[in-house]
């Protein structure tokens, strides 16, 4: 039938070339990224970020997250484990964007925590509560003080620190560098300047398992 | 030229109402796969608006398709109706990113505003105005499949 072979043949043409043209776009993205992390190194690495792992590791991973984002949350354990499969040889350090709304007082409260050497407690504190302080994608800031209170932080002194310019104008510079980037989901993740081919648990693990077999034979 | 009415207008002239809907099929599965190609592929996110629109236009690669085989005109009057509204929201988005619409009735908030342009080629043709005349064809091409088949 006639009209029945020129319906399948036009399906069959829009999702070839719906395939084709992804296909084509997304190899020159990708190489793009890669060109265009490349040339921003600078970016990348900031003397203030909070880090975790050896001082020496040859293997690091730049994240930048979102206190309030579930994805992130999700990863947290991930990038530990990883880091646990390679002791000593991988470190991460954590870059600030906070896109939910209100995040980004969470996020000052963290950097004031870690005035007092608390930070990656707070920041387990929060992730282990999320649900409670974070509803339909907005920070409840009031239930984020009950998030942290068992973390034994001087609270008085947090919101005393919090509002200071340093942390803010860190803020800012990871924001900047977020945007230079080309950061606009949370996490997303760099393993020596390299940027994920997309998204997901293996592709992390994948690029962390490249550097460590590259920086230690 | 005068003909006699049909009494089954469905099979009056099936071969000649048939291509219409078949070209409106082929332009919203076009626009179905170009929204998910922006969305999808190139990450751009949906504004409220667009979202609209794809509510209207992603069933019309449904249907048409099941009024194609066996042809039946009655389509029309199950997508048209779509059709019609998709179309409003369409022109409705174009004139707020030309700026025929003020701003303090934009309807959007939260997330990616729908004023703001995304893509311009050749300094007028944007996403909104594509969307005005996919919606326009898929009219268009409908109300030829009604006249033919009810001739």
């Amino acid at each position: 039938m006639k009209q029945k072979t020129l319906f399948i043949l036009s399906g069959i043409t829009l999702l070839l070339a719906f395939l084709a043209a992804t296909l084509y776009y997304t190899s020159g993205k990708q190489e793009e990224a890669i060109e265009a992390v490349a040339q921003k190194q600078d970016n990348l690495h900031r003397m203030h970020s909070p880090g975790k792992g050896a001082e020496d590791a040859k293997v690091l991973i730049v994240e930048f997250f979102d206190p309030a984002c579930g994805t992130c949350r999700d990863f947290y354990p991930f990038v530990h484990r990883l880091m646990e499969a390679h002791p000593g040889q991988v470190r991460v350090a954590m870059r600030h964007a906070p896109f939910h709304e209100g995040s980004v007082d969470v996020v000052k409260i963290m950097e004031a925590a870690r005035l007092q050497g608390k930070y990656w407690q707070t920041l387990e504190a929060l992730f282990a509560s999320q649900d409670d302080w974070v509803l339909n994608h907005v920070v409840q800031q009031d239930r984020v003080w009950n998030a942290i209170a068992g973390v034994g932080l001087d609270l008085d002194r947090i919101r005393r620190d919090m509002n200071a310019p340093e942390i803010a104008a860190n803020m800012v510079q990871d924001m900047e560098d977020a945007k230079a980037l080309n950061v606009t989901m949370t996490p997303e993740f760099f393993v020596n300047g390299r940027p994920m081919p997309s998204f997901g648990h293996e592709q992390l693990q994948t690029l962390v398992e490249e550097a460590v077999a590259e920086n230690y034979h | 030229m005068q003909t006699r009415p049909d009494p089954a207008p469905a099979k009056a002239t099936p071969e000649q109402a048939w291509t219409p809907t078949f070209l409106a099929w082929l332009i919203a599965a076009t626009s179905v796969l170009g929204a998910l190609f922006f969305s999808e592929v190139m990450k751009l996110a949906p504004c409220e608006l667009c979202w609209w629109q794809r509510i209207f236009m992603f069933p019309l690669a449904l249907i048409l398709p099941l009024g194609l085989f066996p042809f039946d005109p009655r389509v029309v009057r199950y997508a048209l109706p779509l059709a019609l509204v998709g179309w409003a929201f369409a022109l409705f988005h174009w004139l707020l990113v030309l700026g025929v619409i003020p701003e303090s009735i934009r309807p959007c908030v939260r997330g990616v505003p729908c004023s703001e342009v995304t893509f311009e080629w050749l300094g007028f043709i944007n996403i909104p105005l594509l969307s005005v005349l996919a919606f326009s064809a898929i009219i268009a091409l409908l109300a030829l499949t009604h006249y033919k088949a009810s001739k």
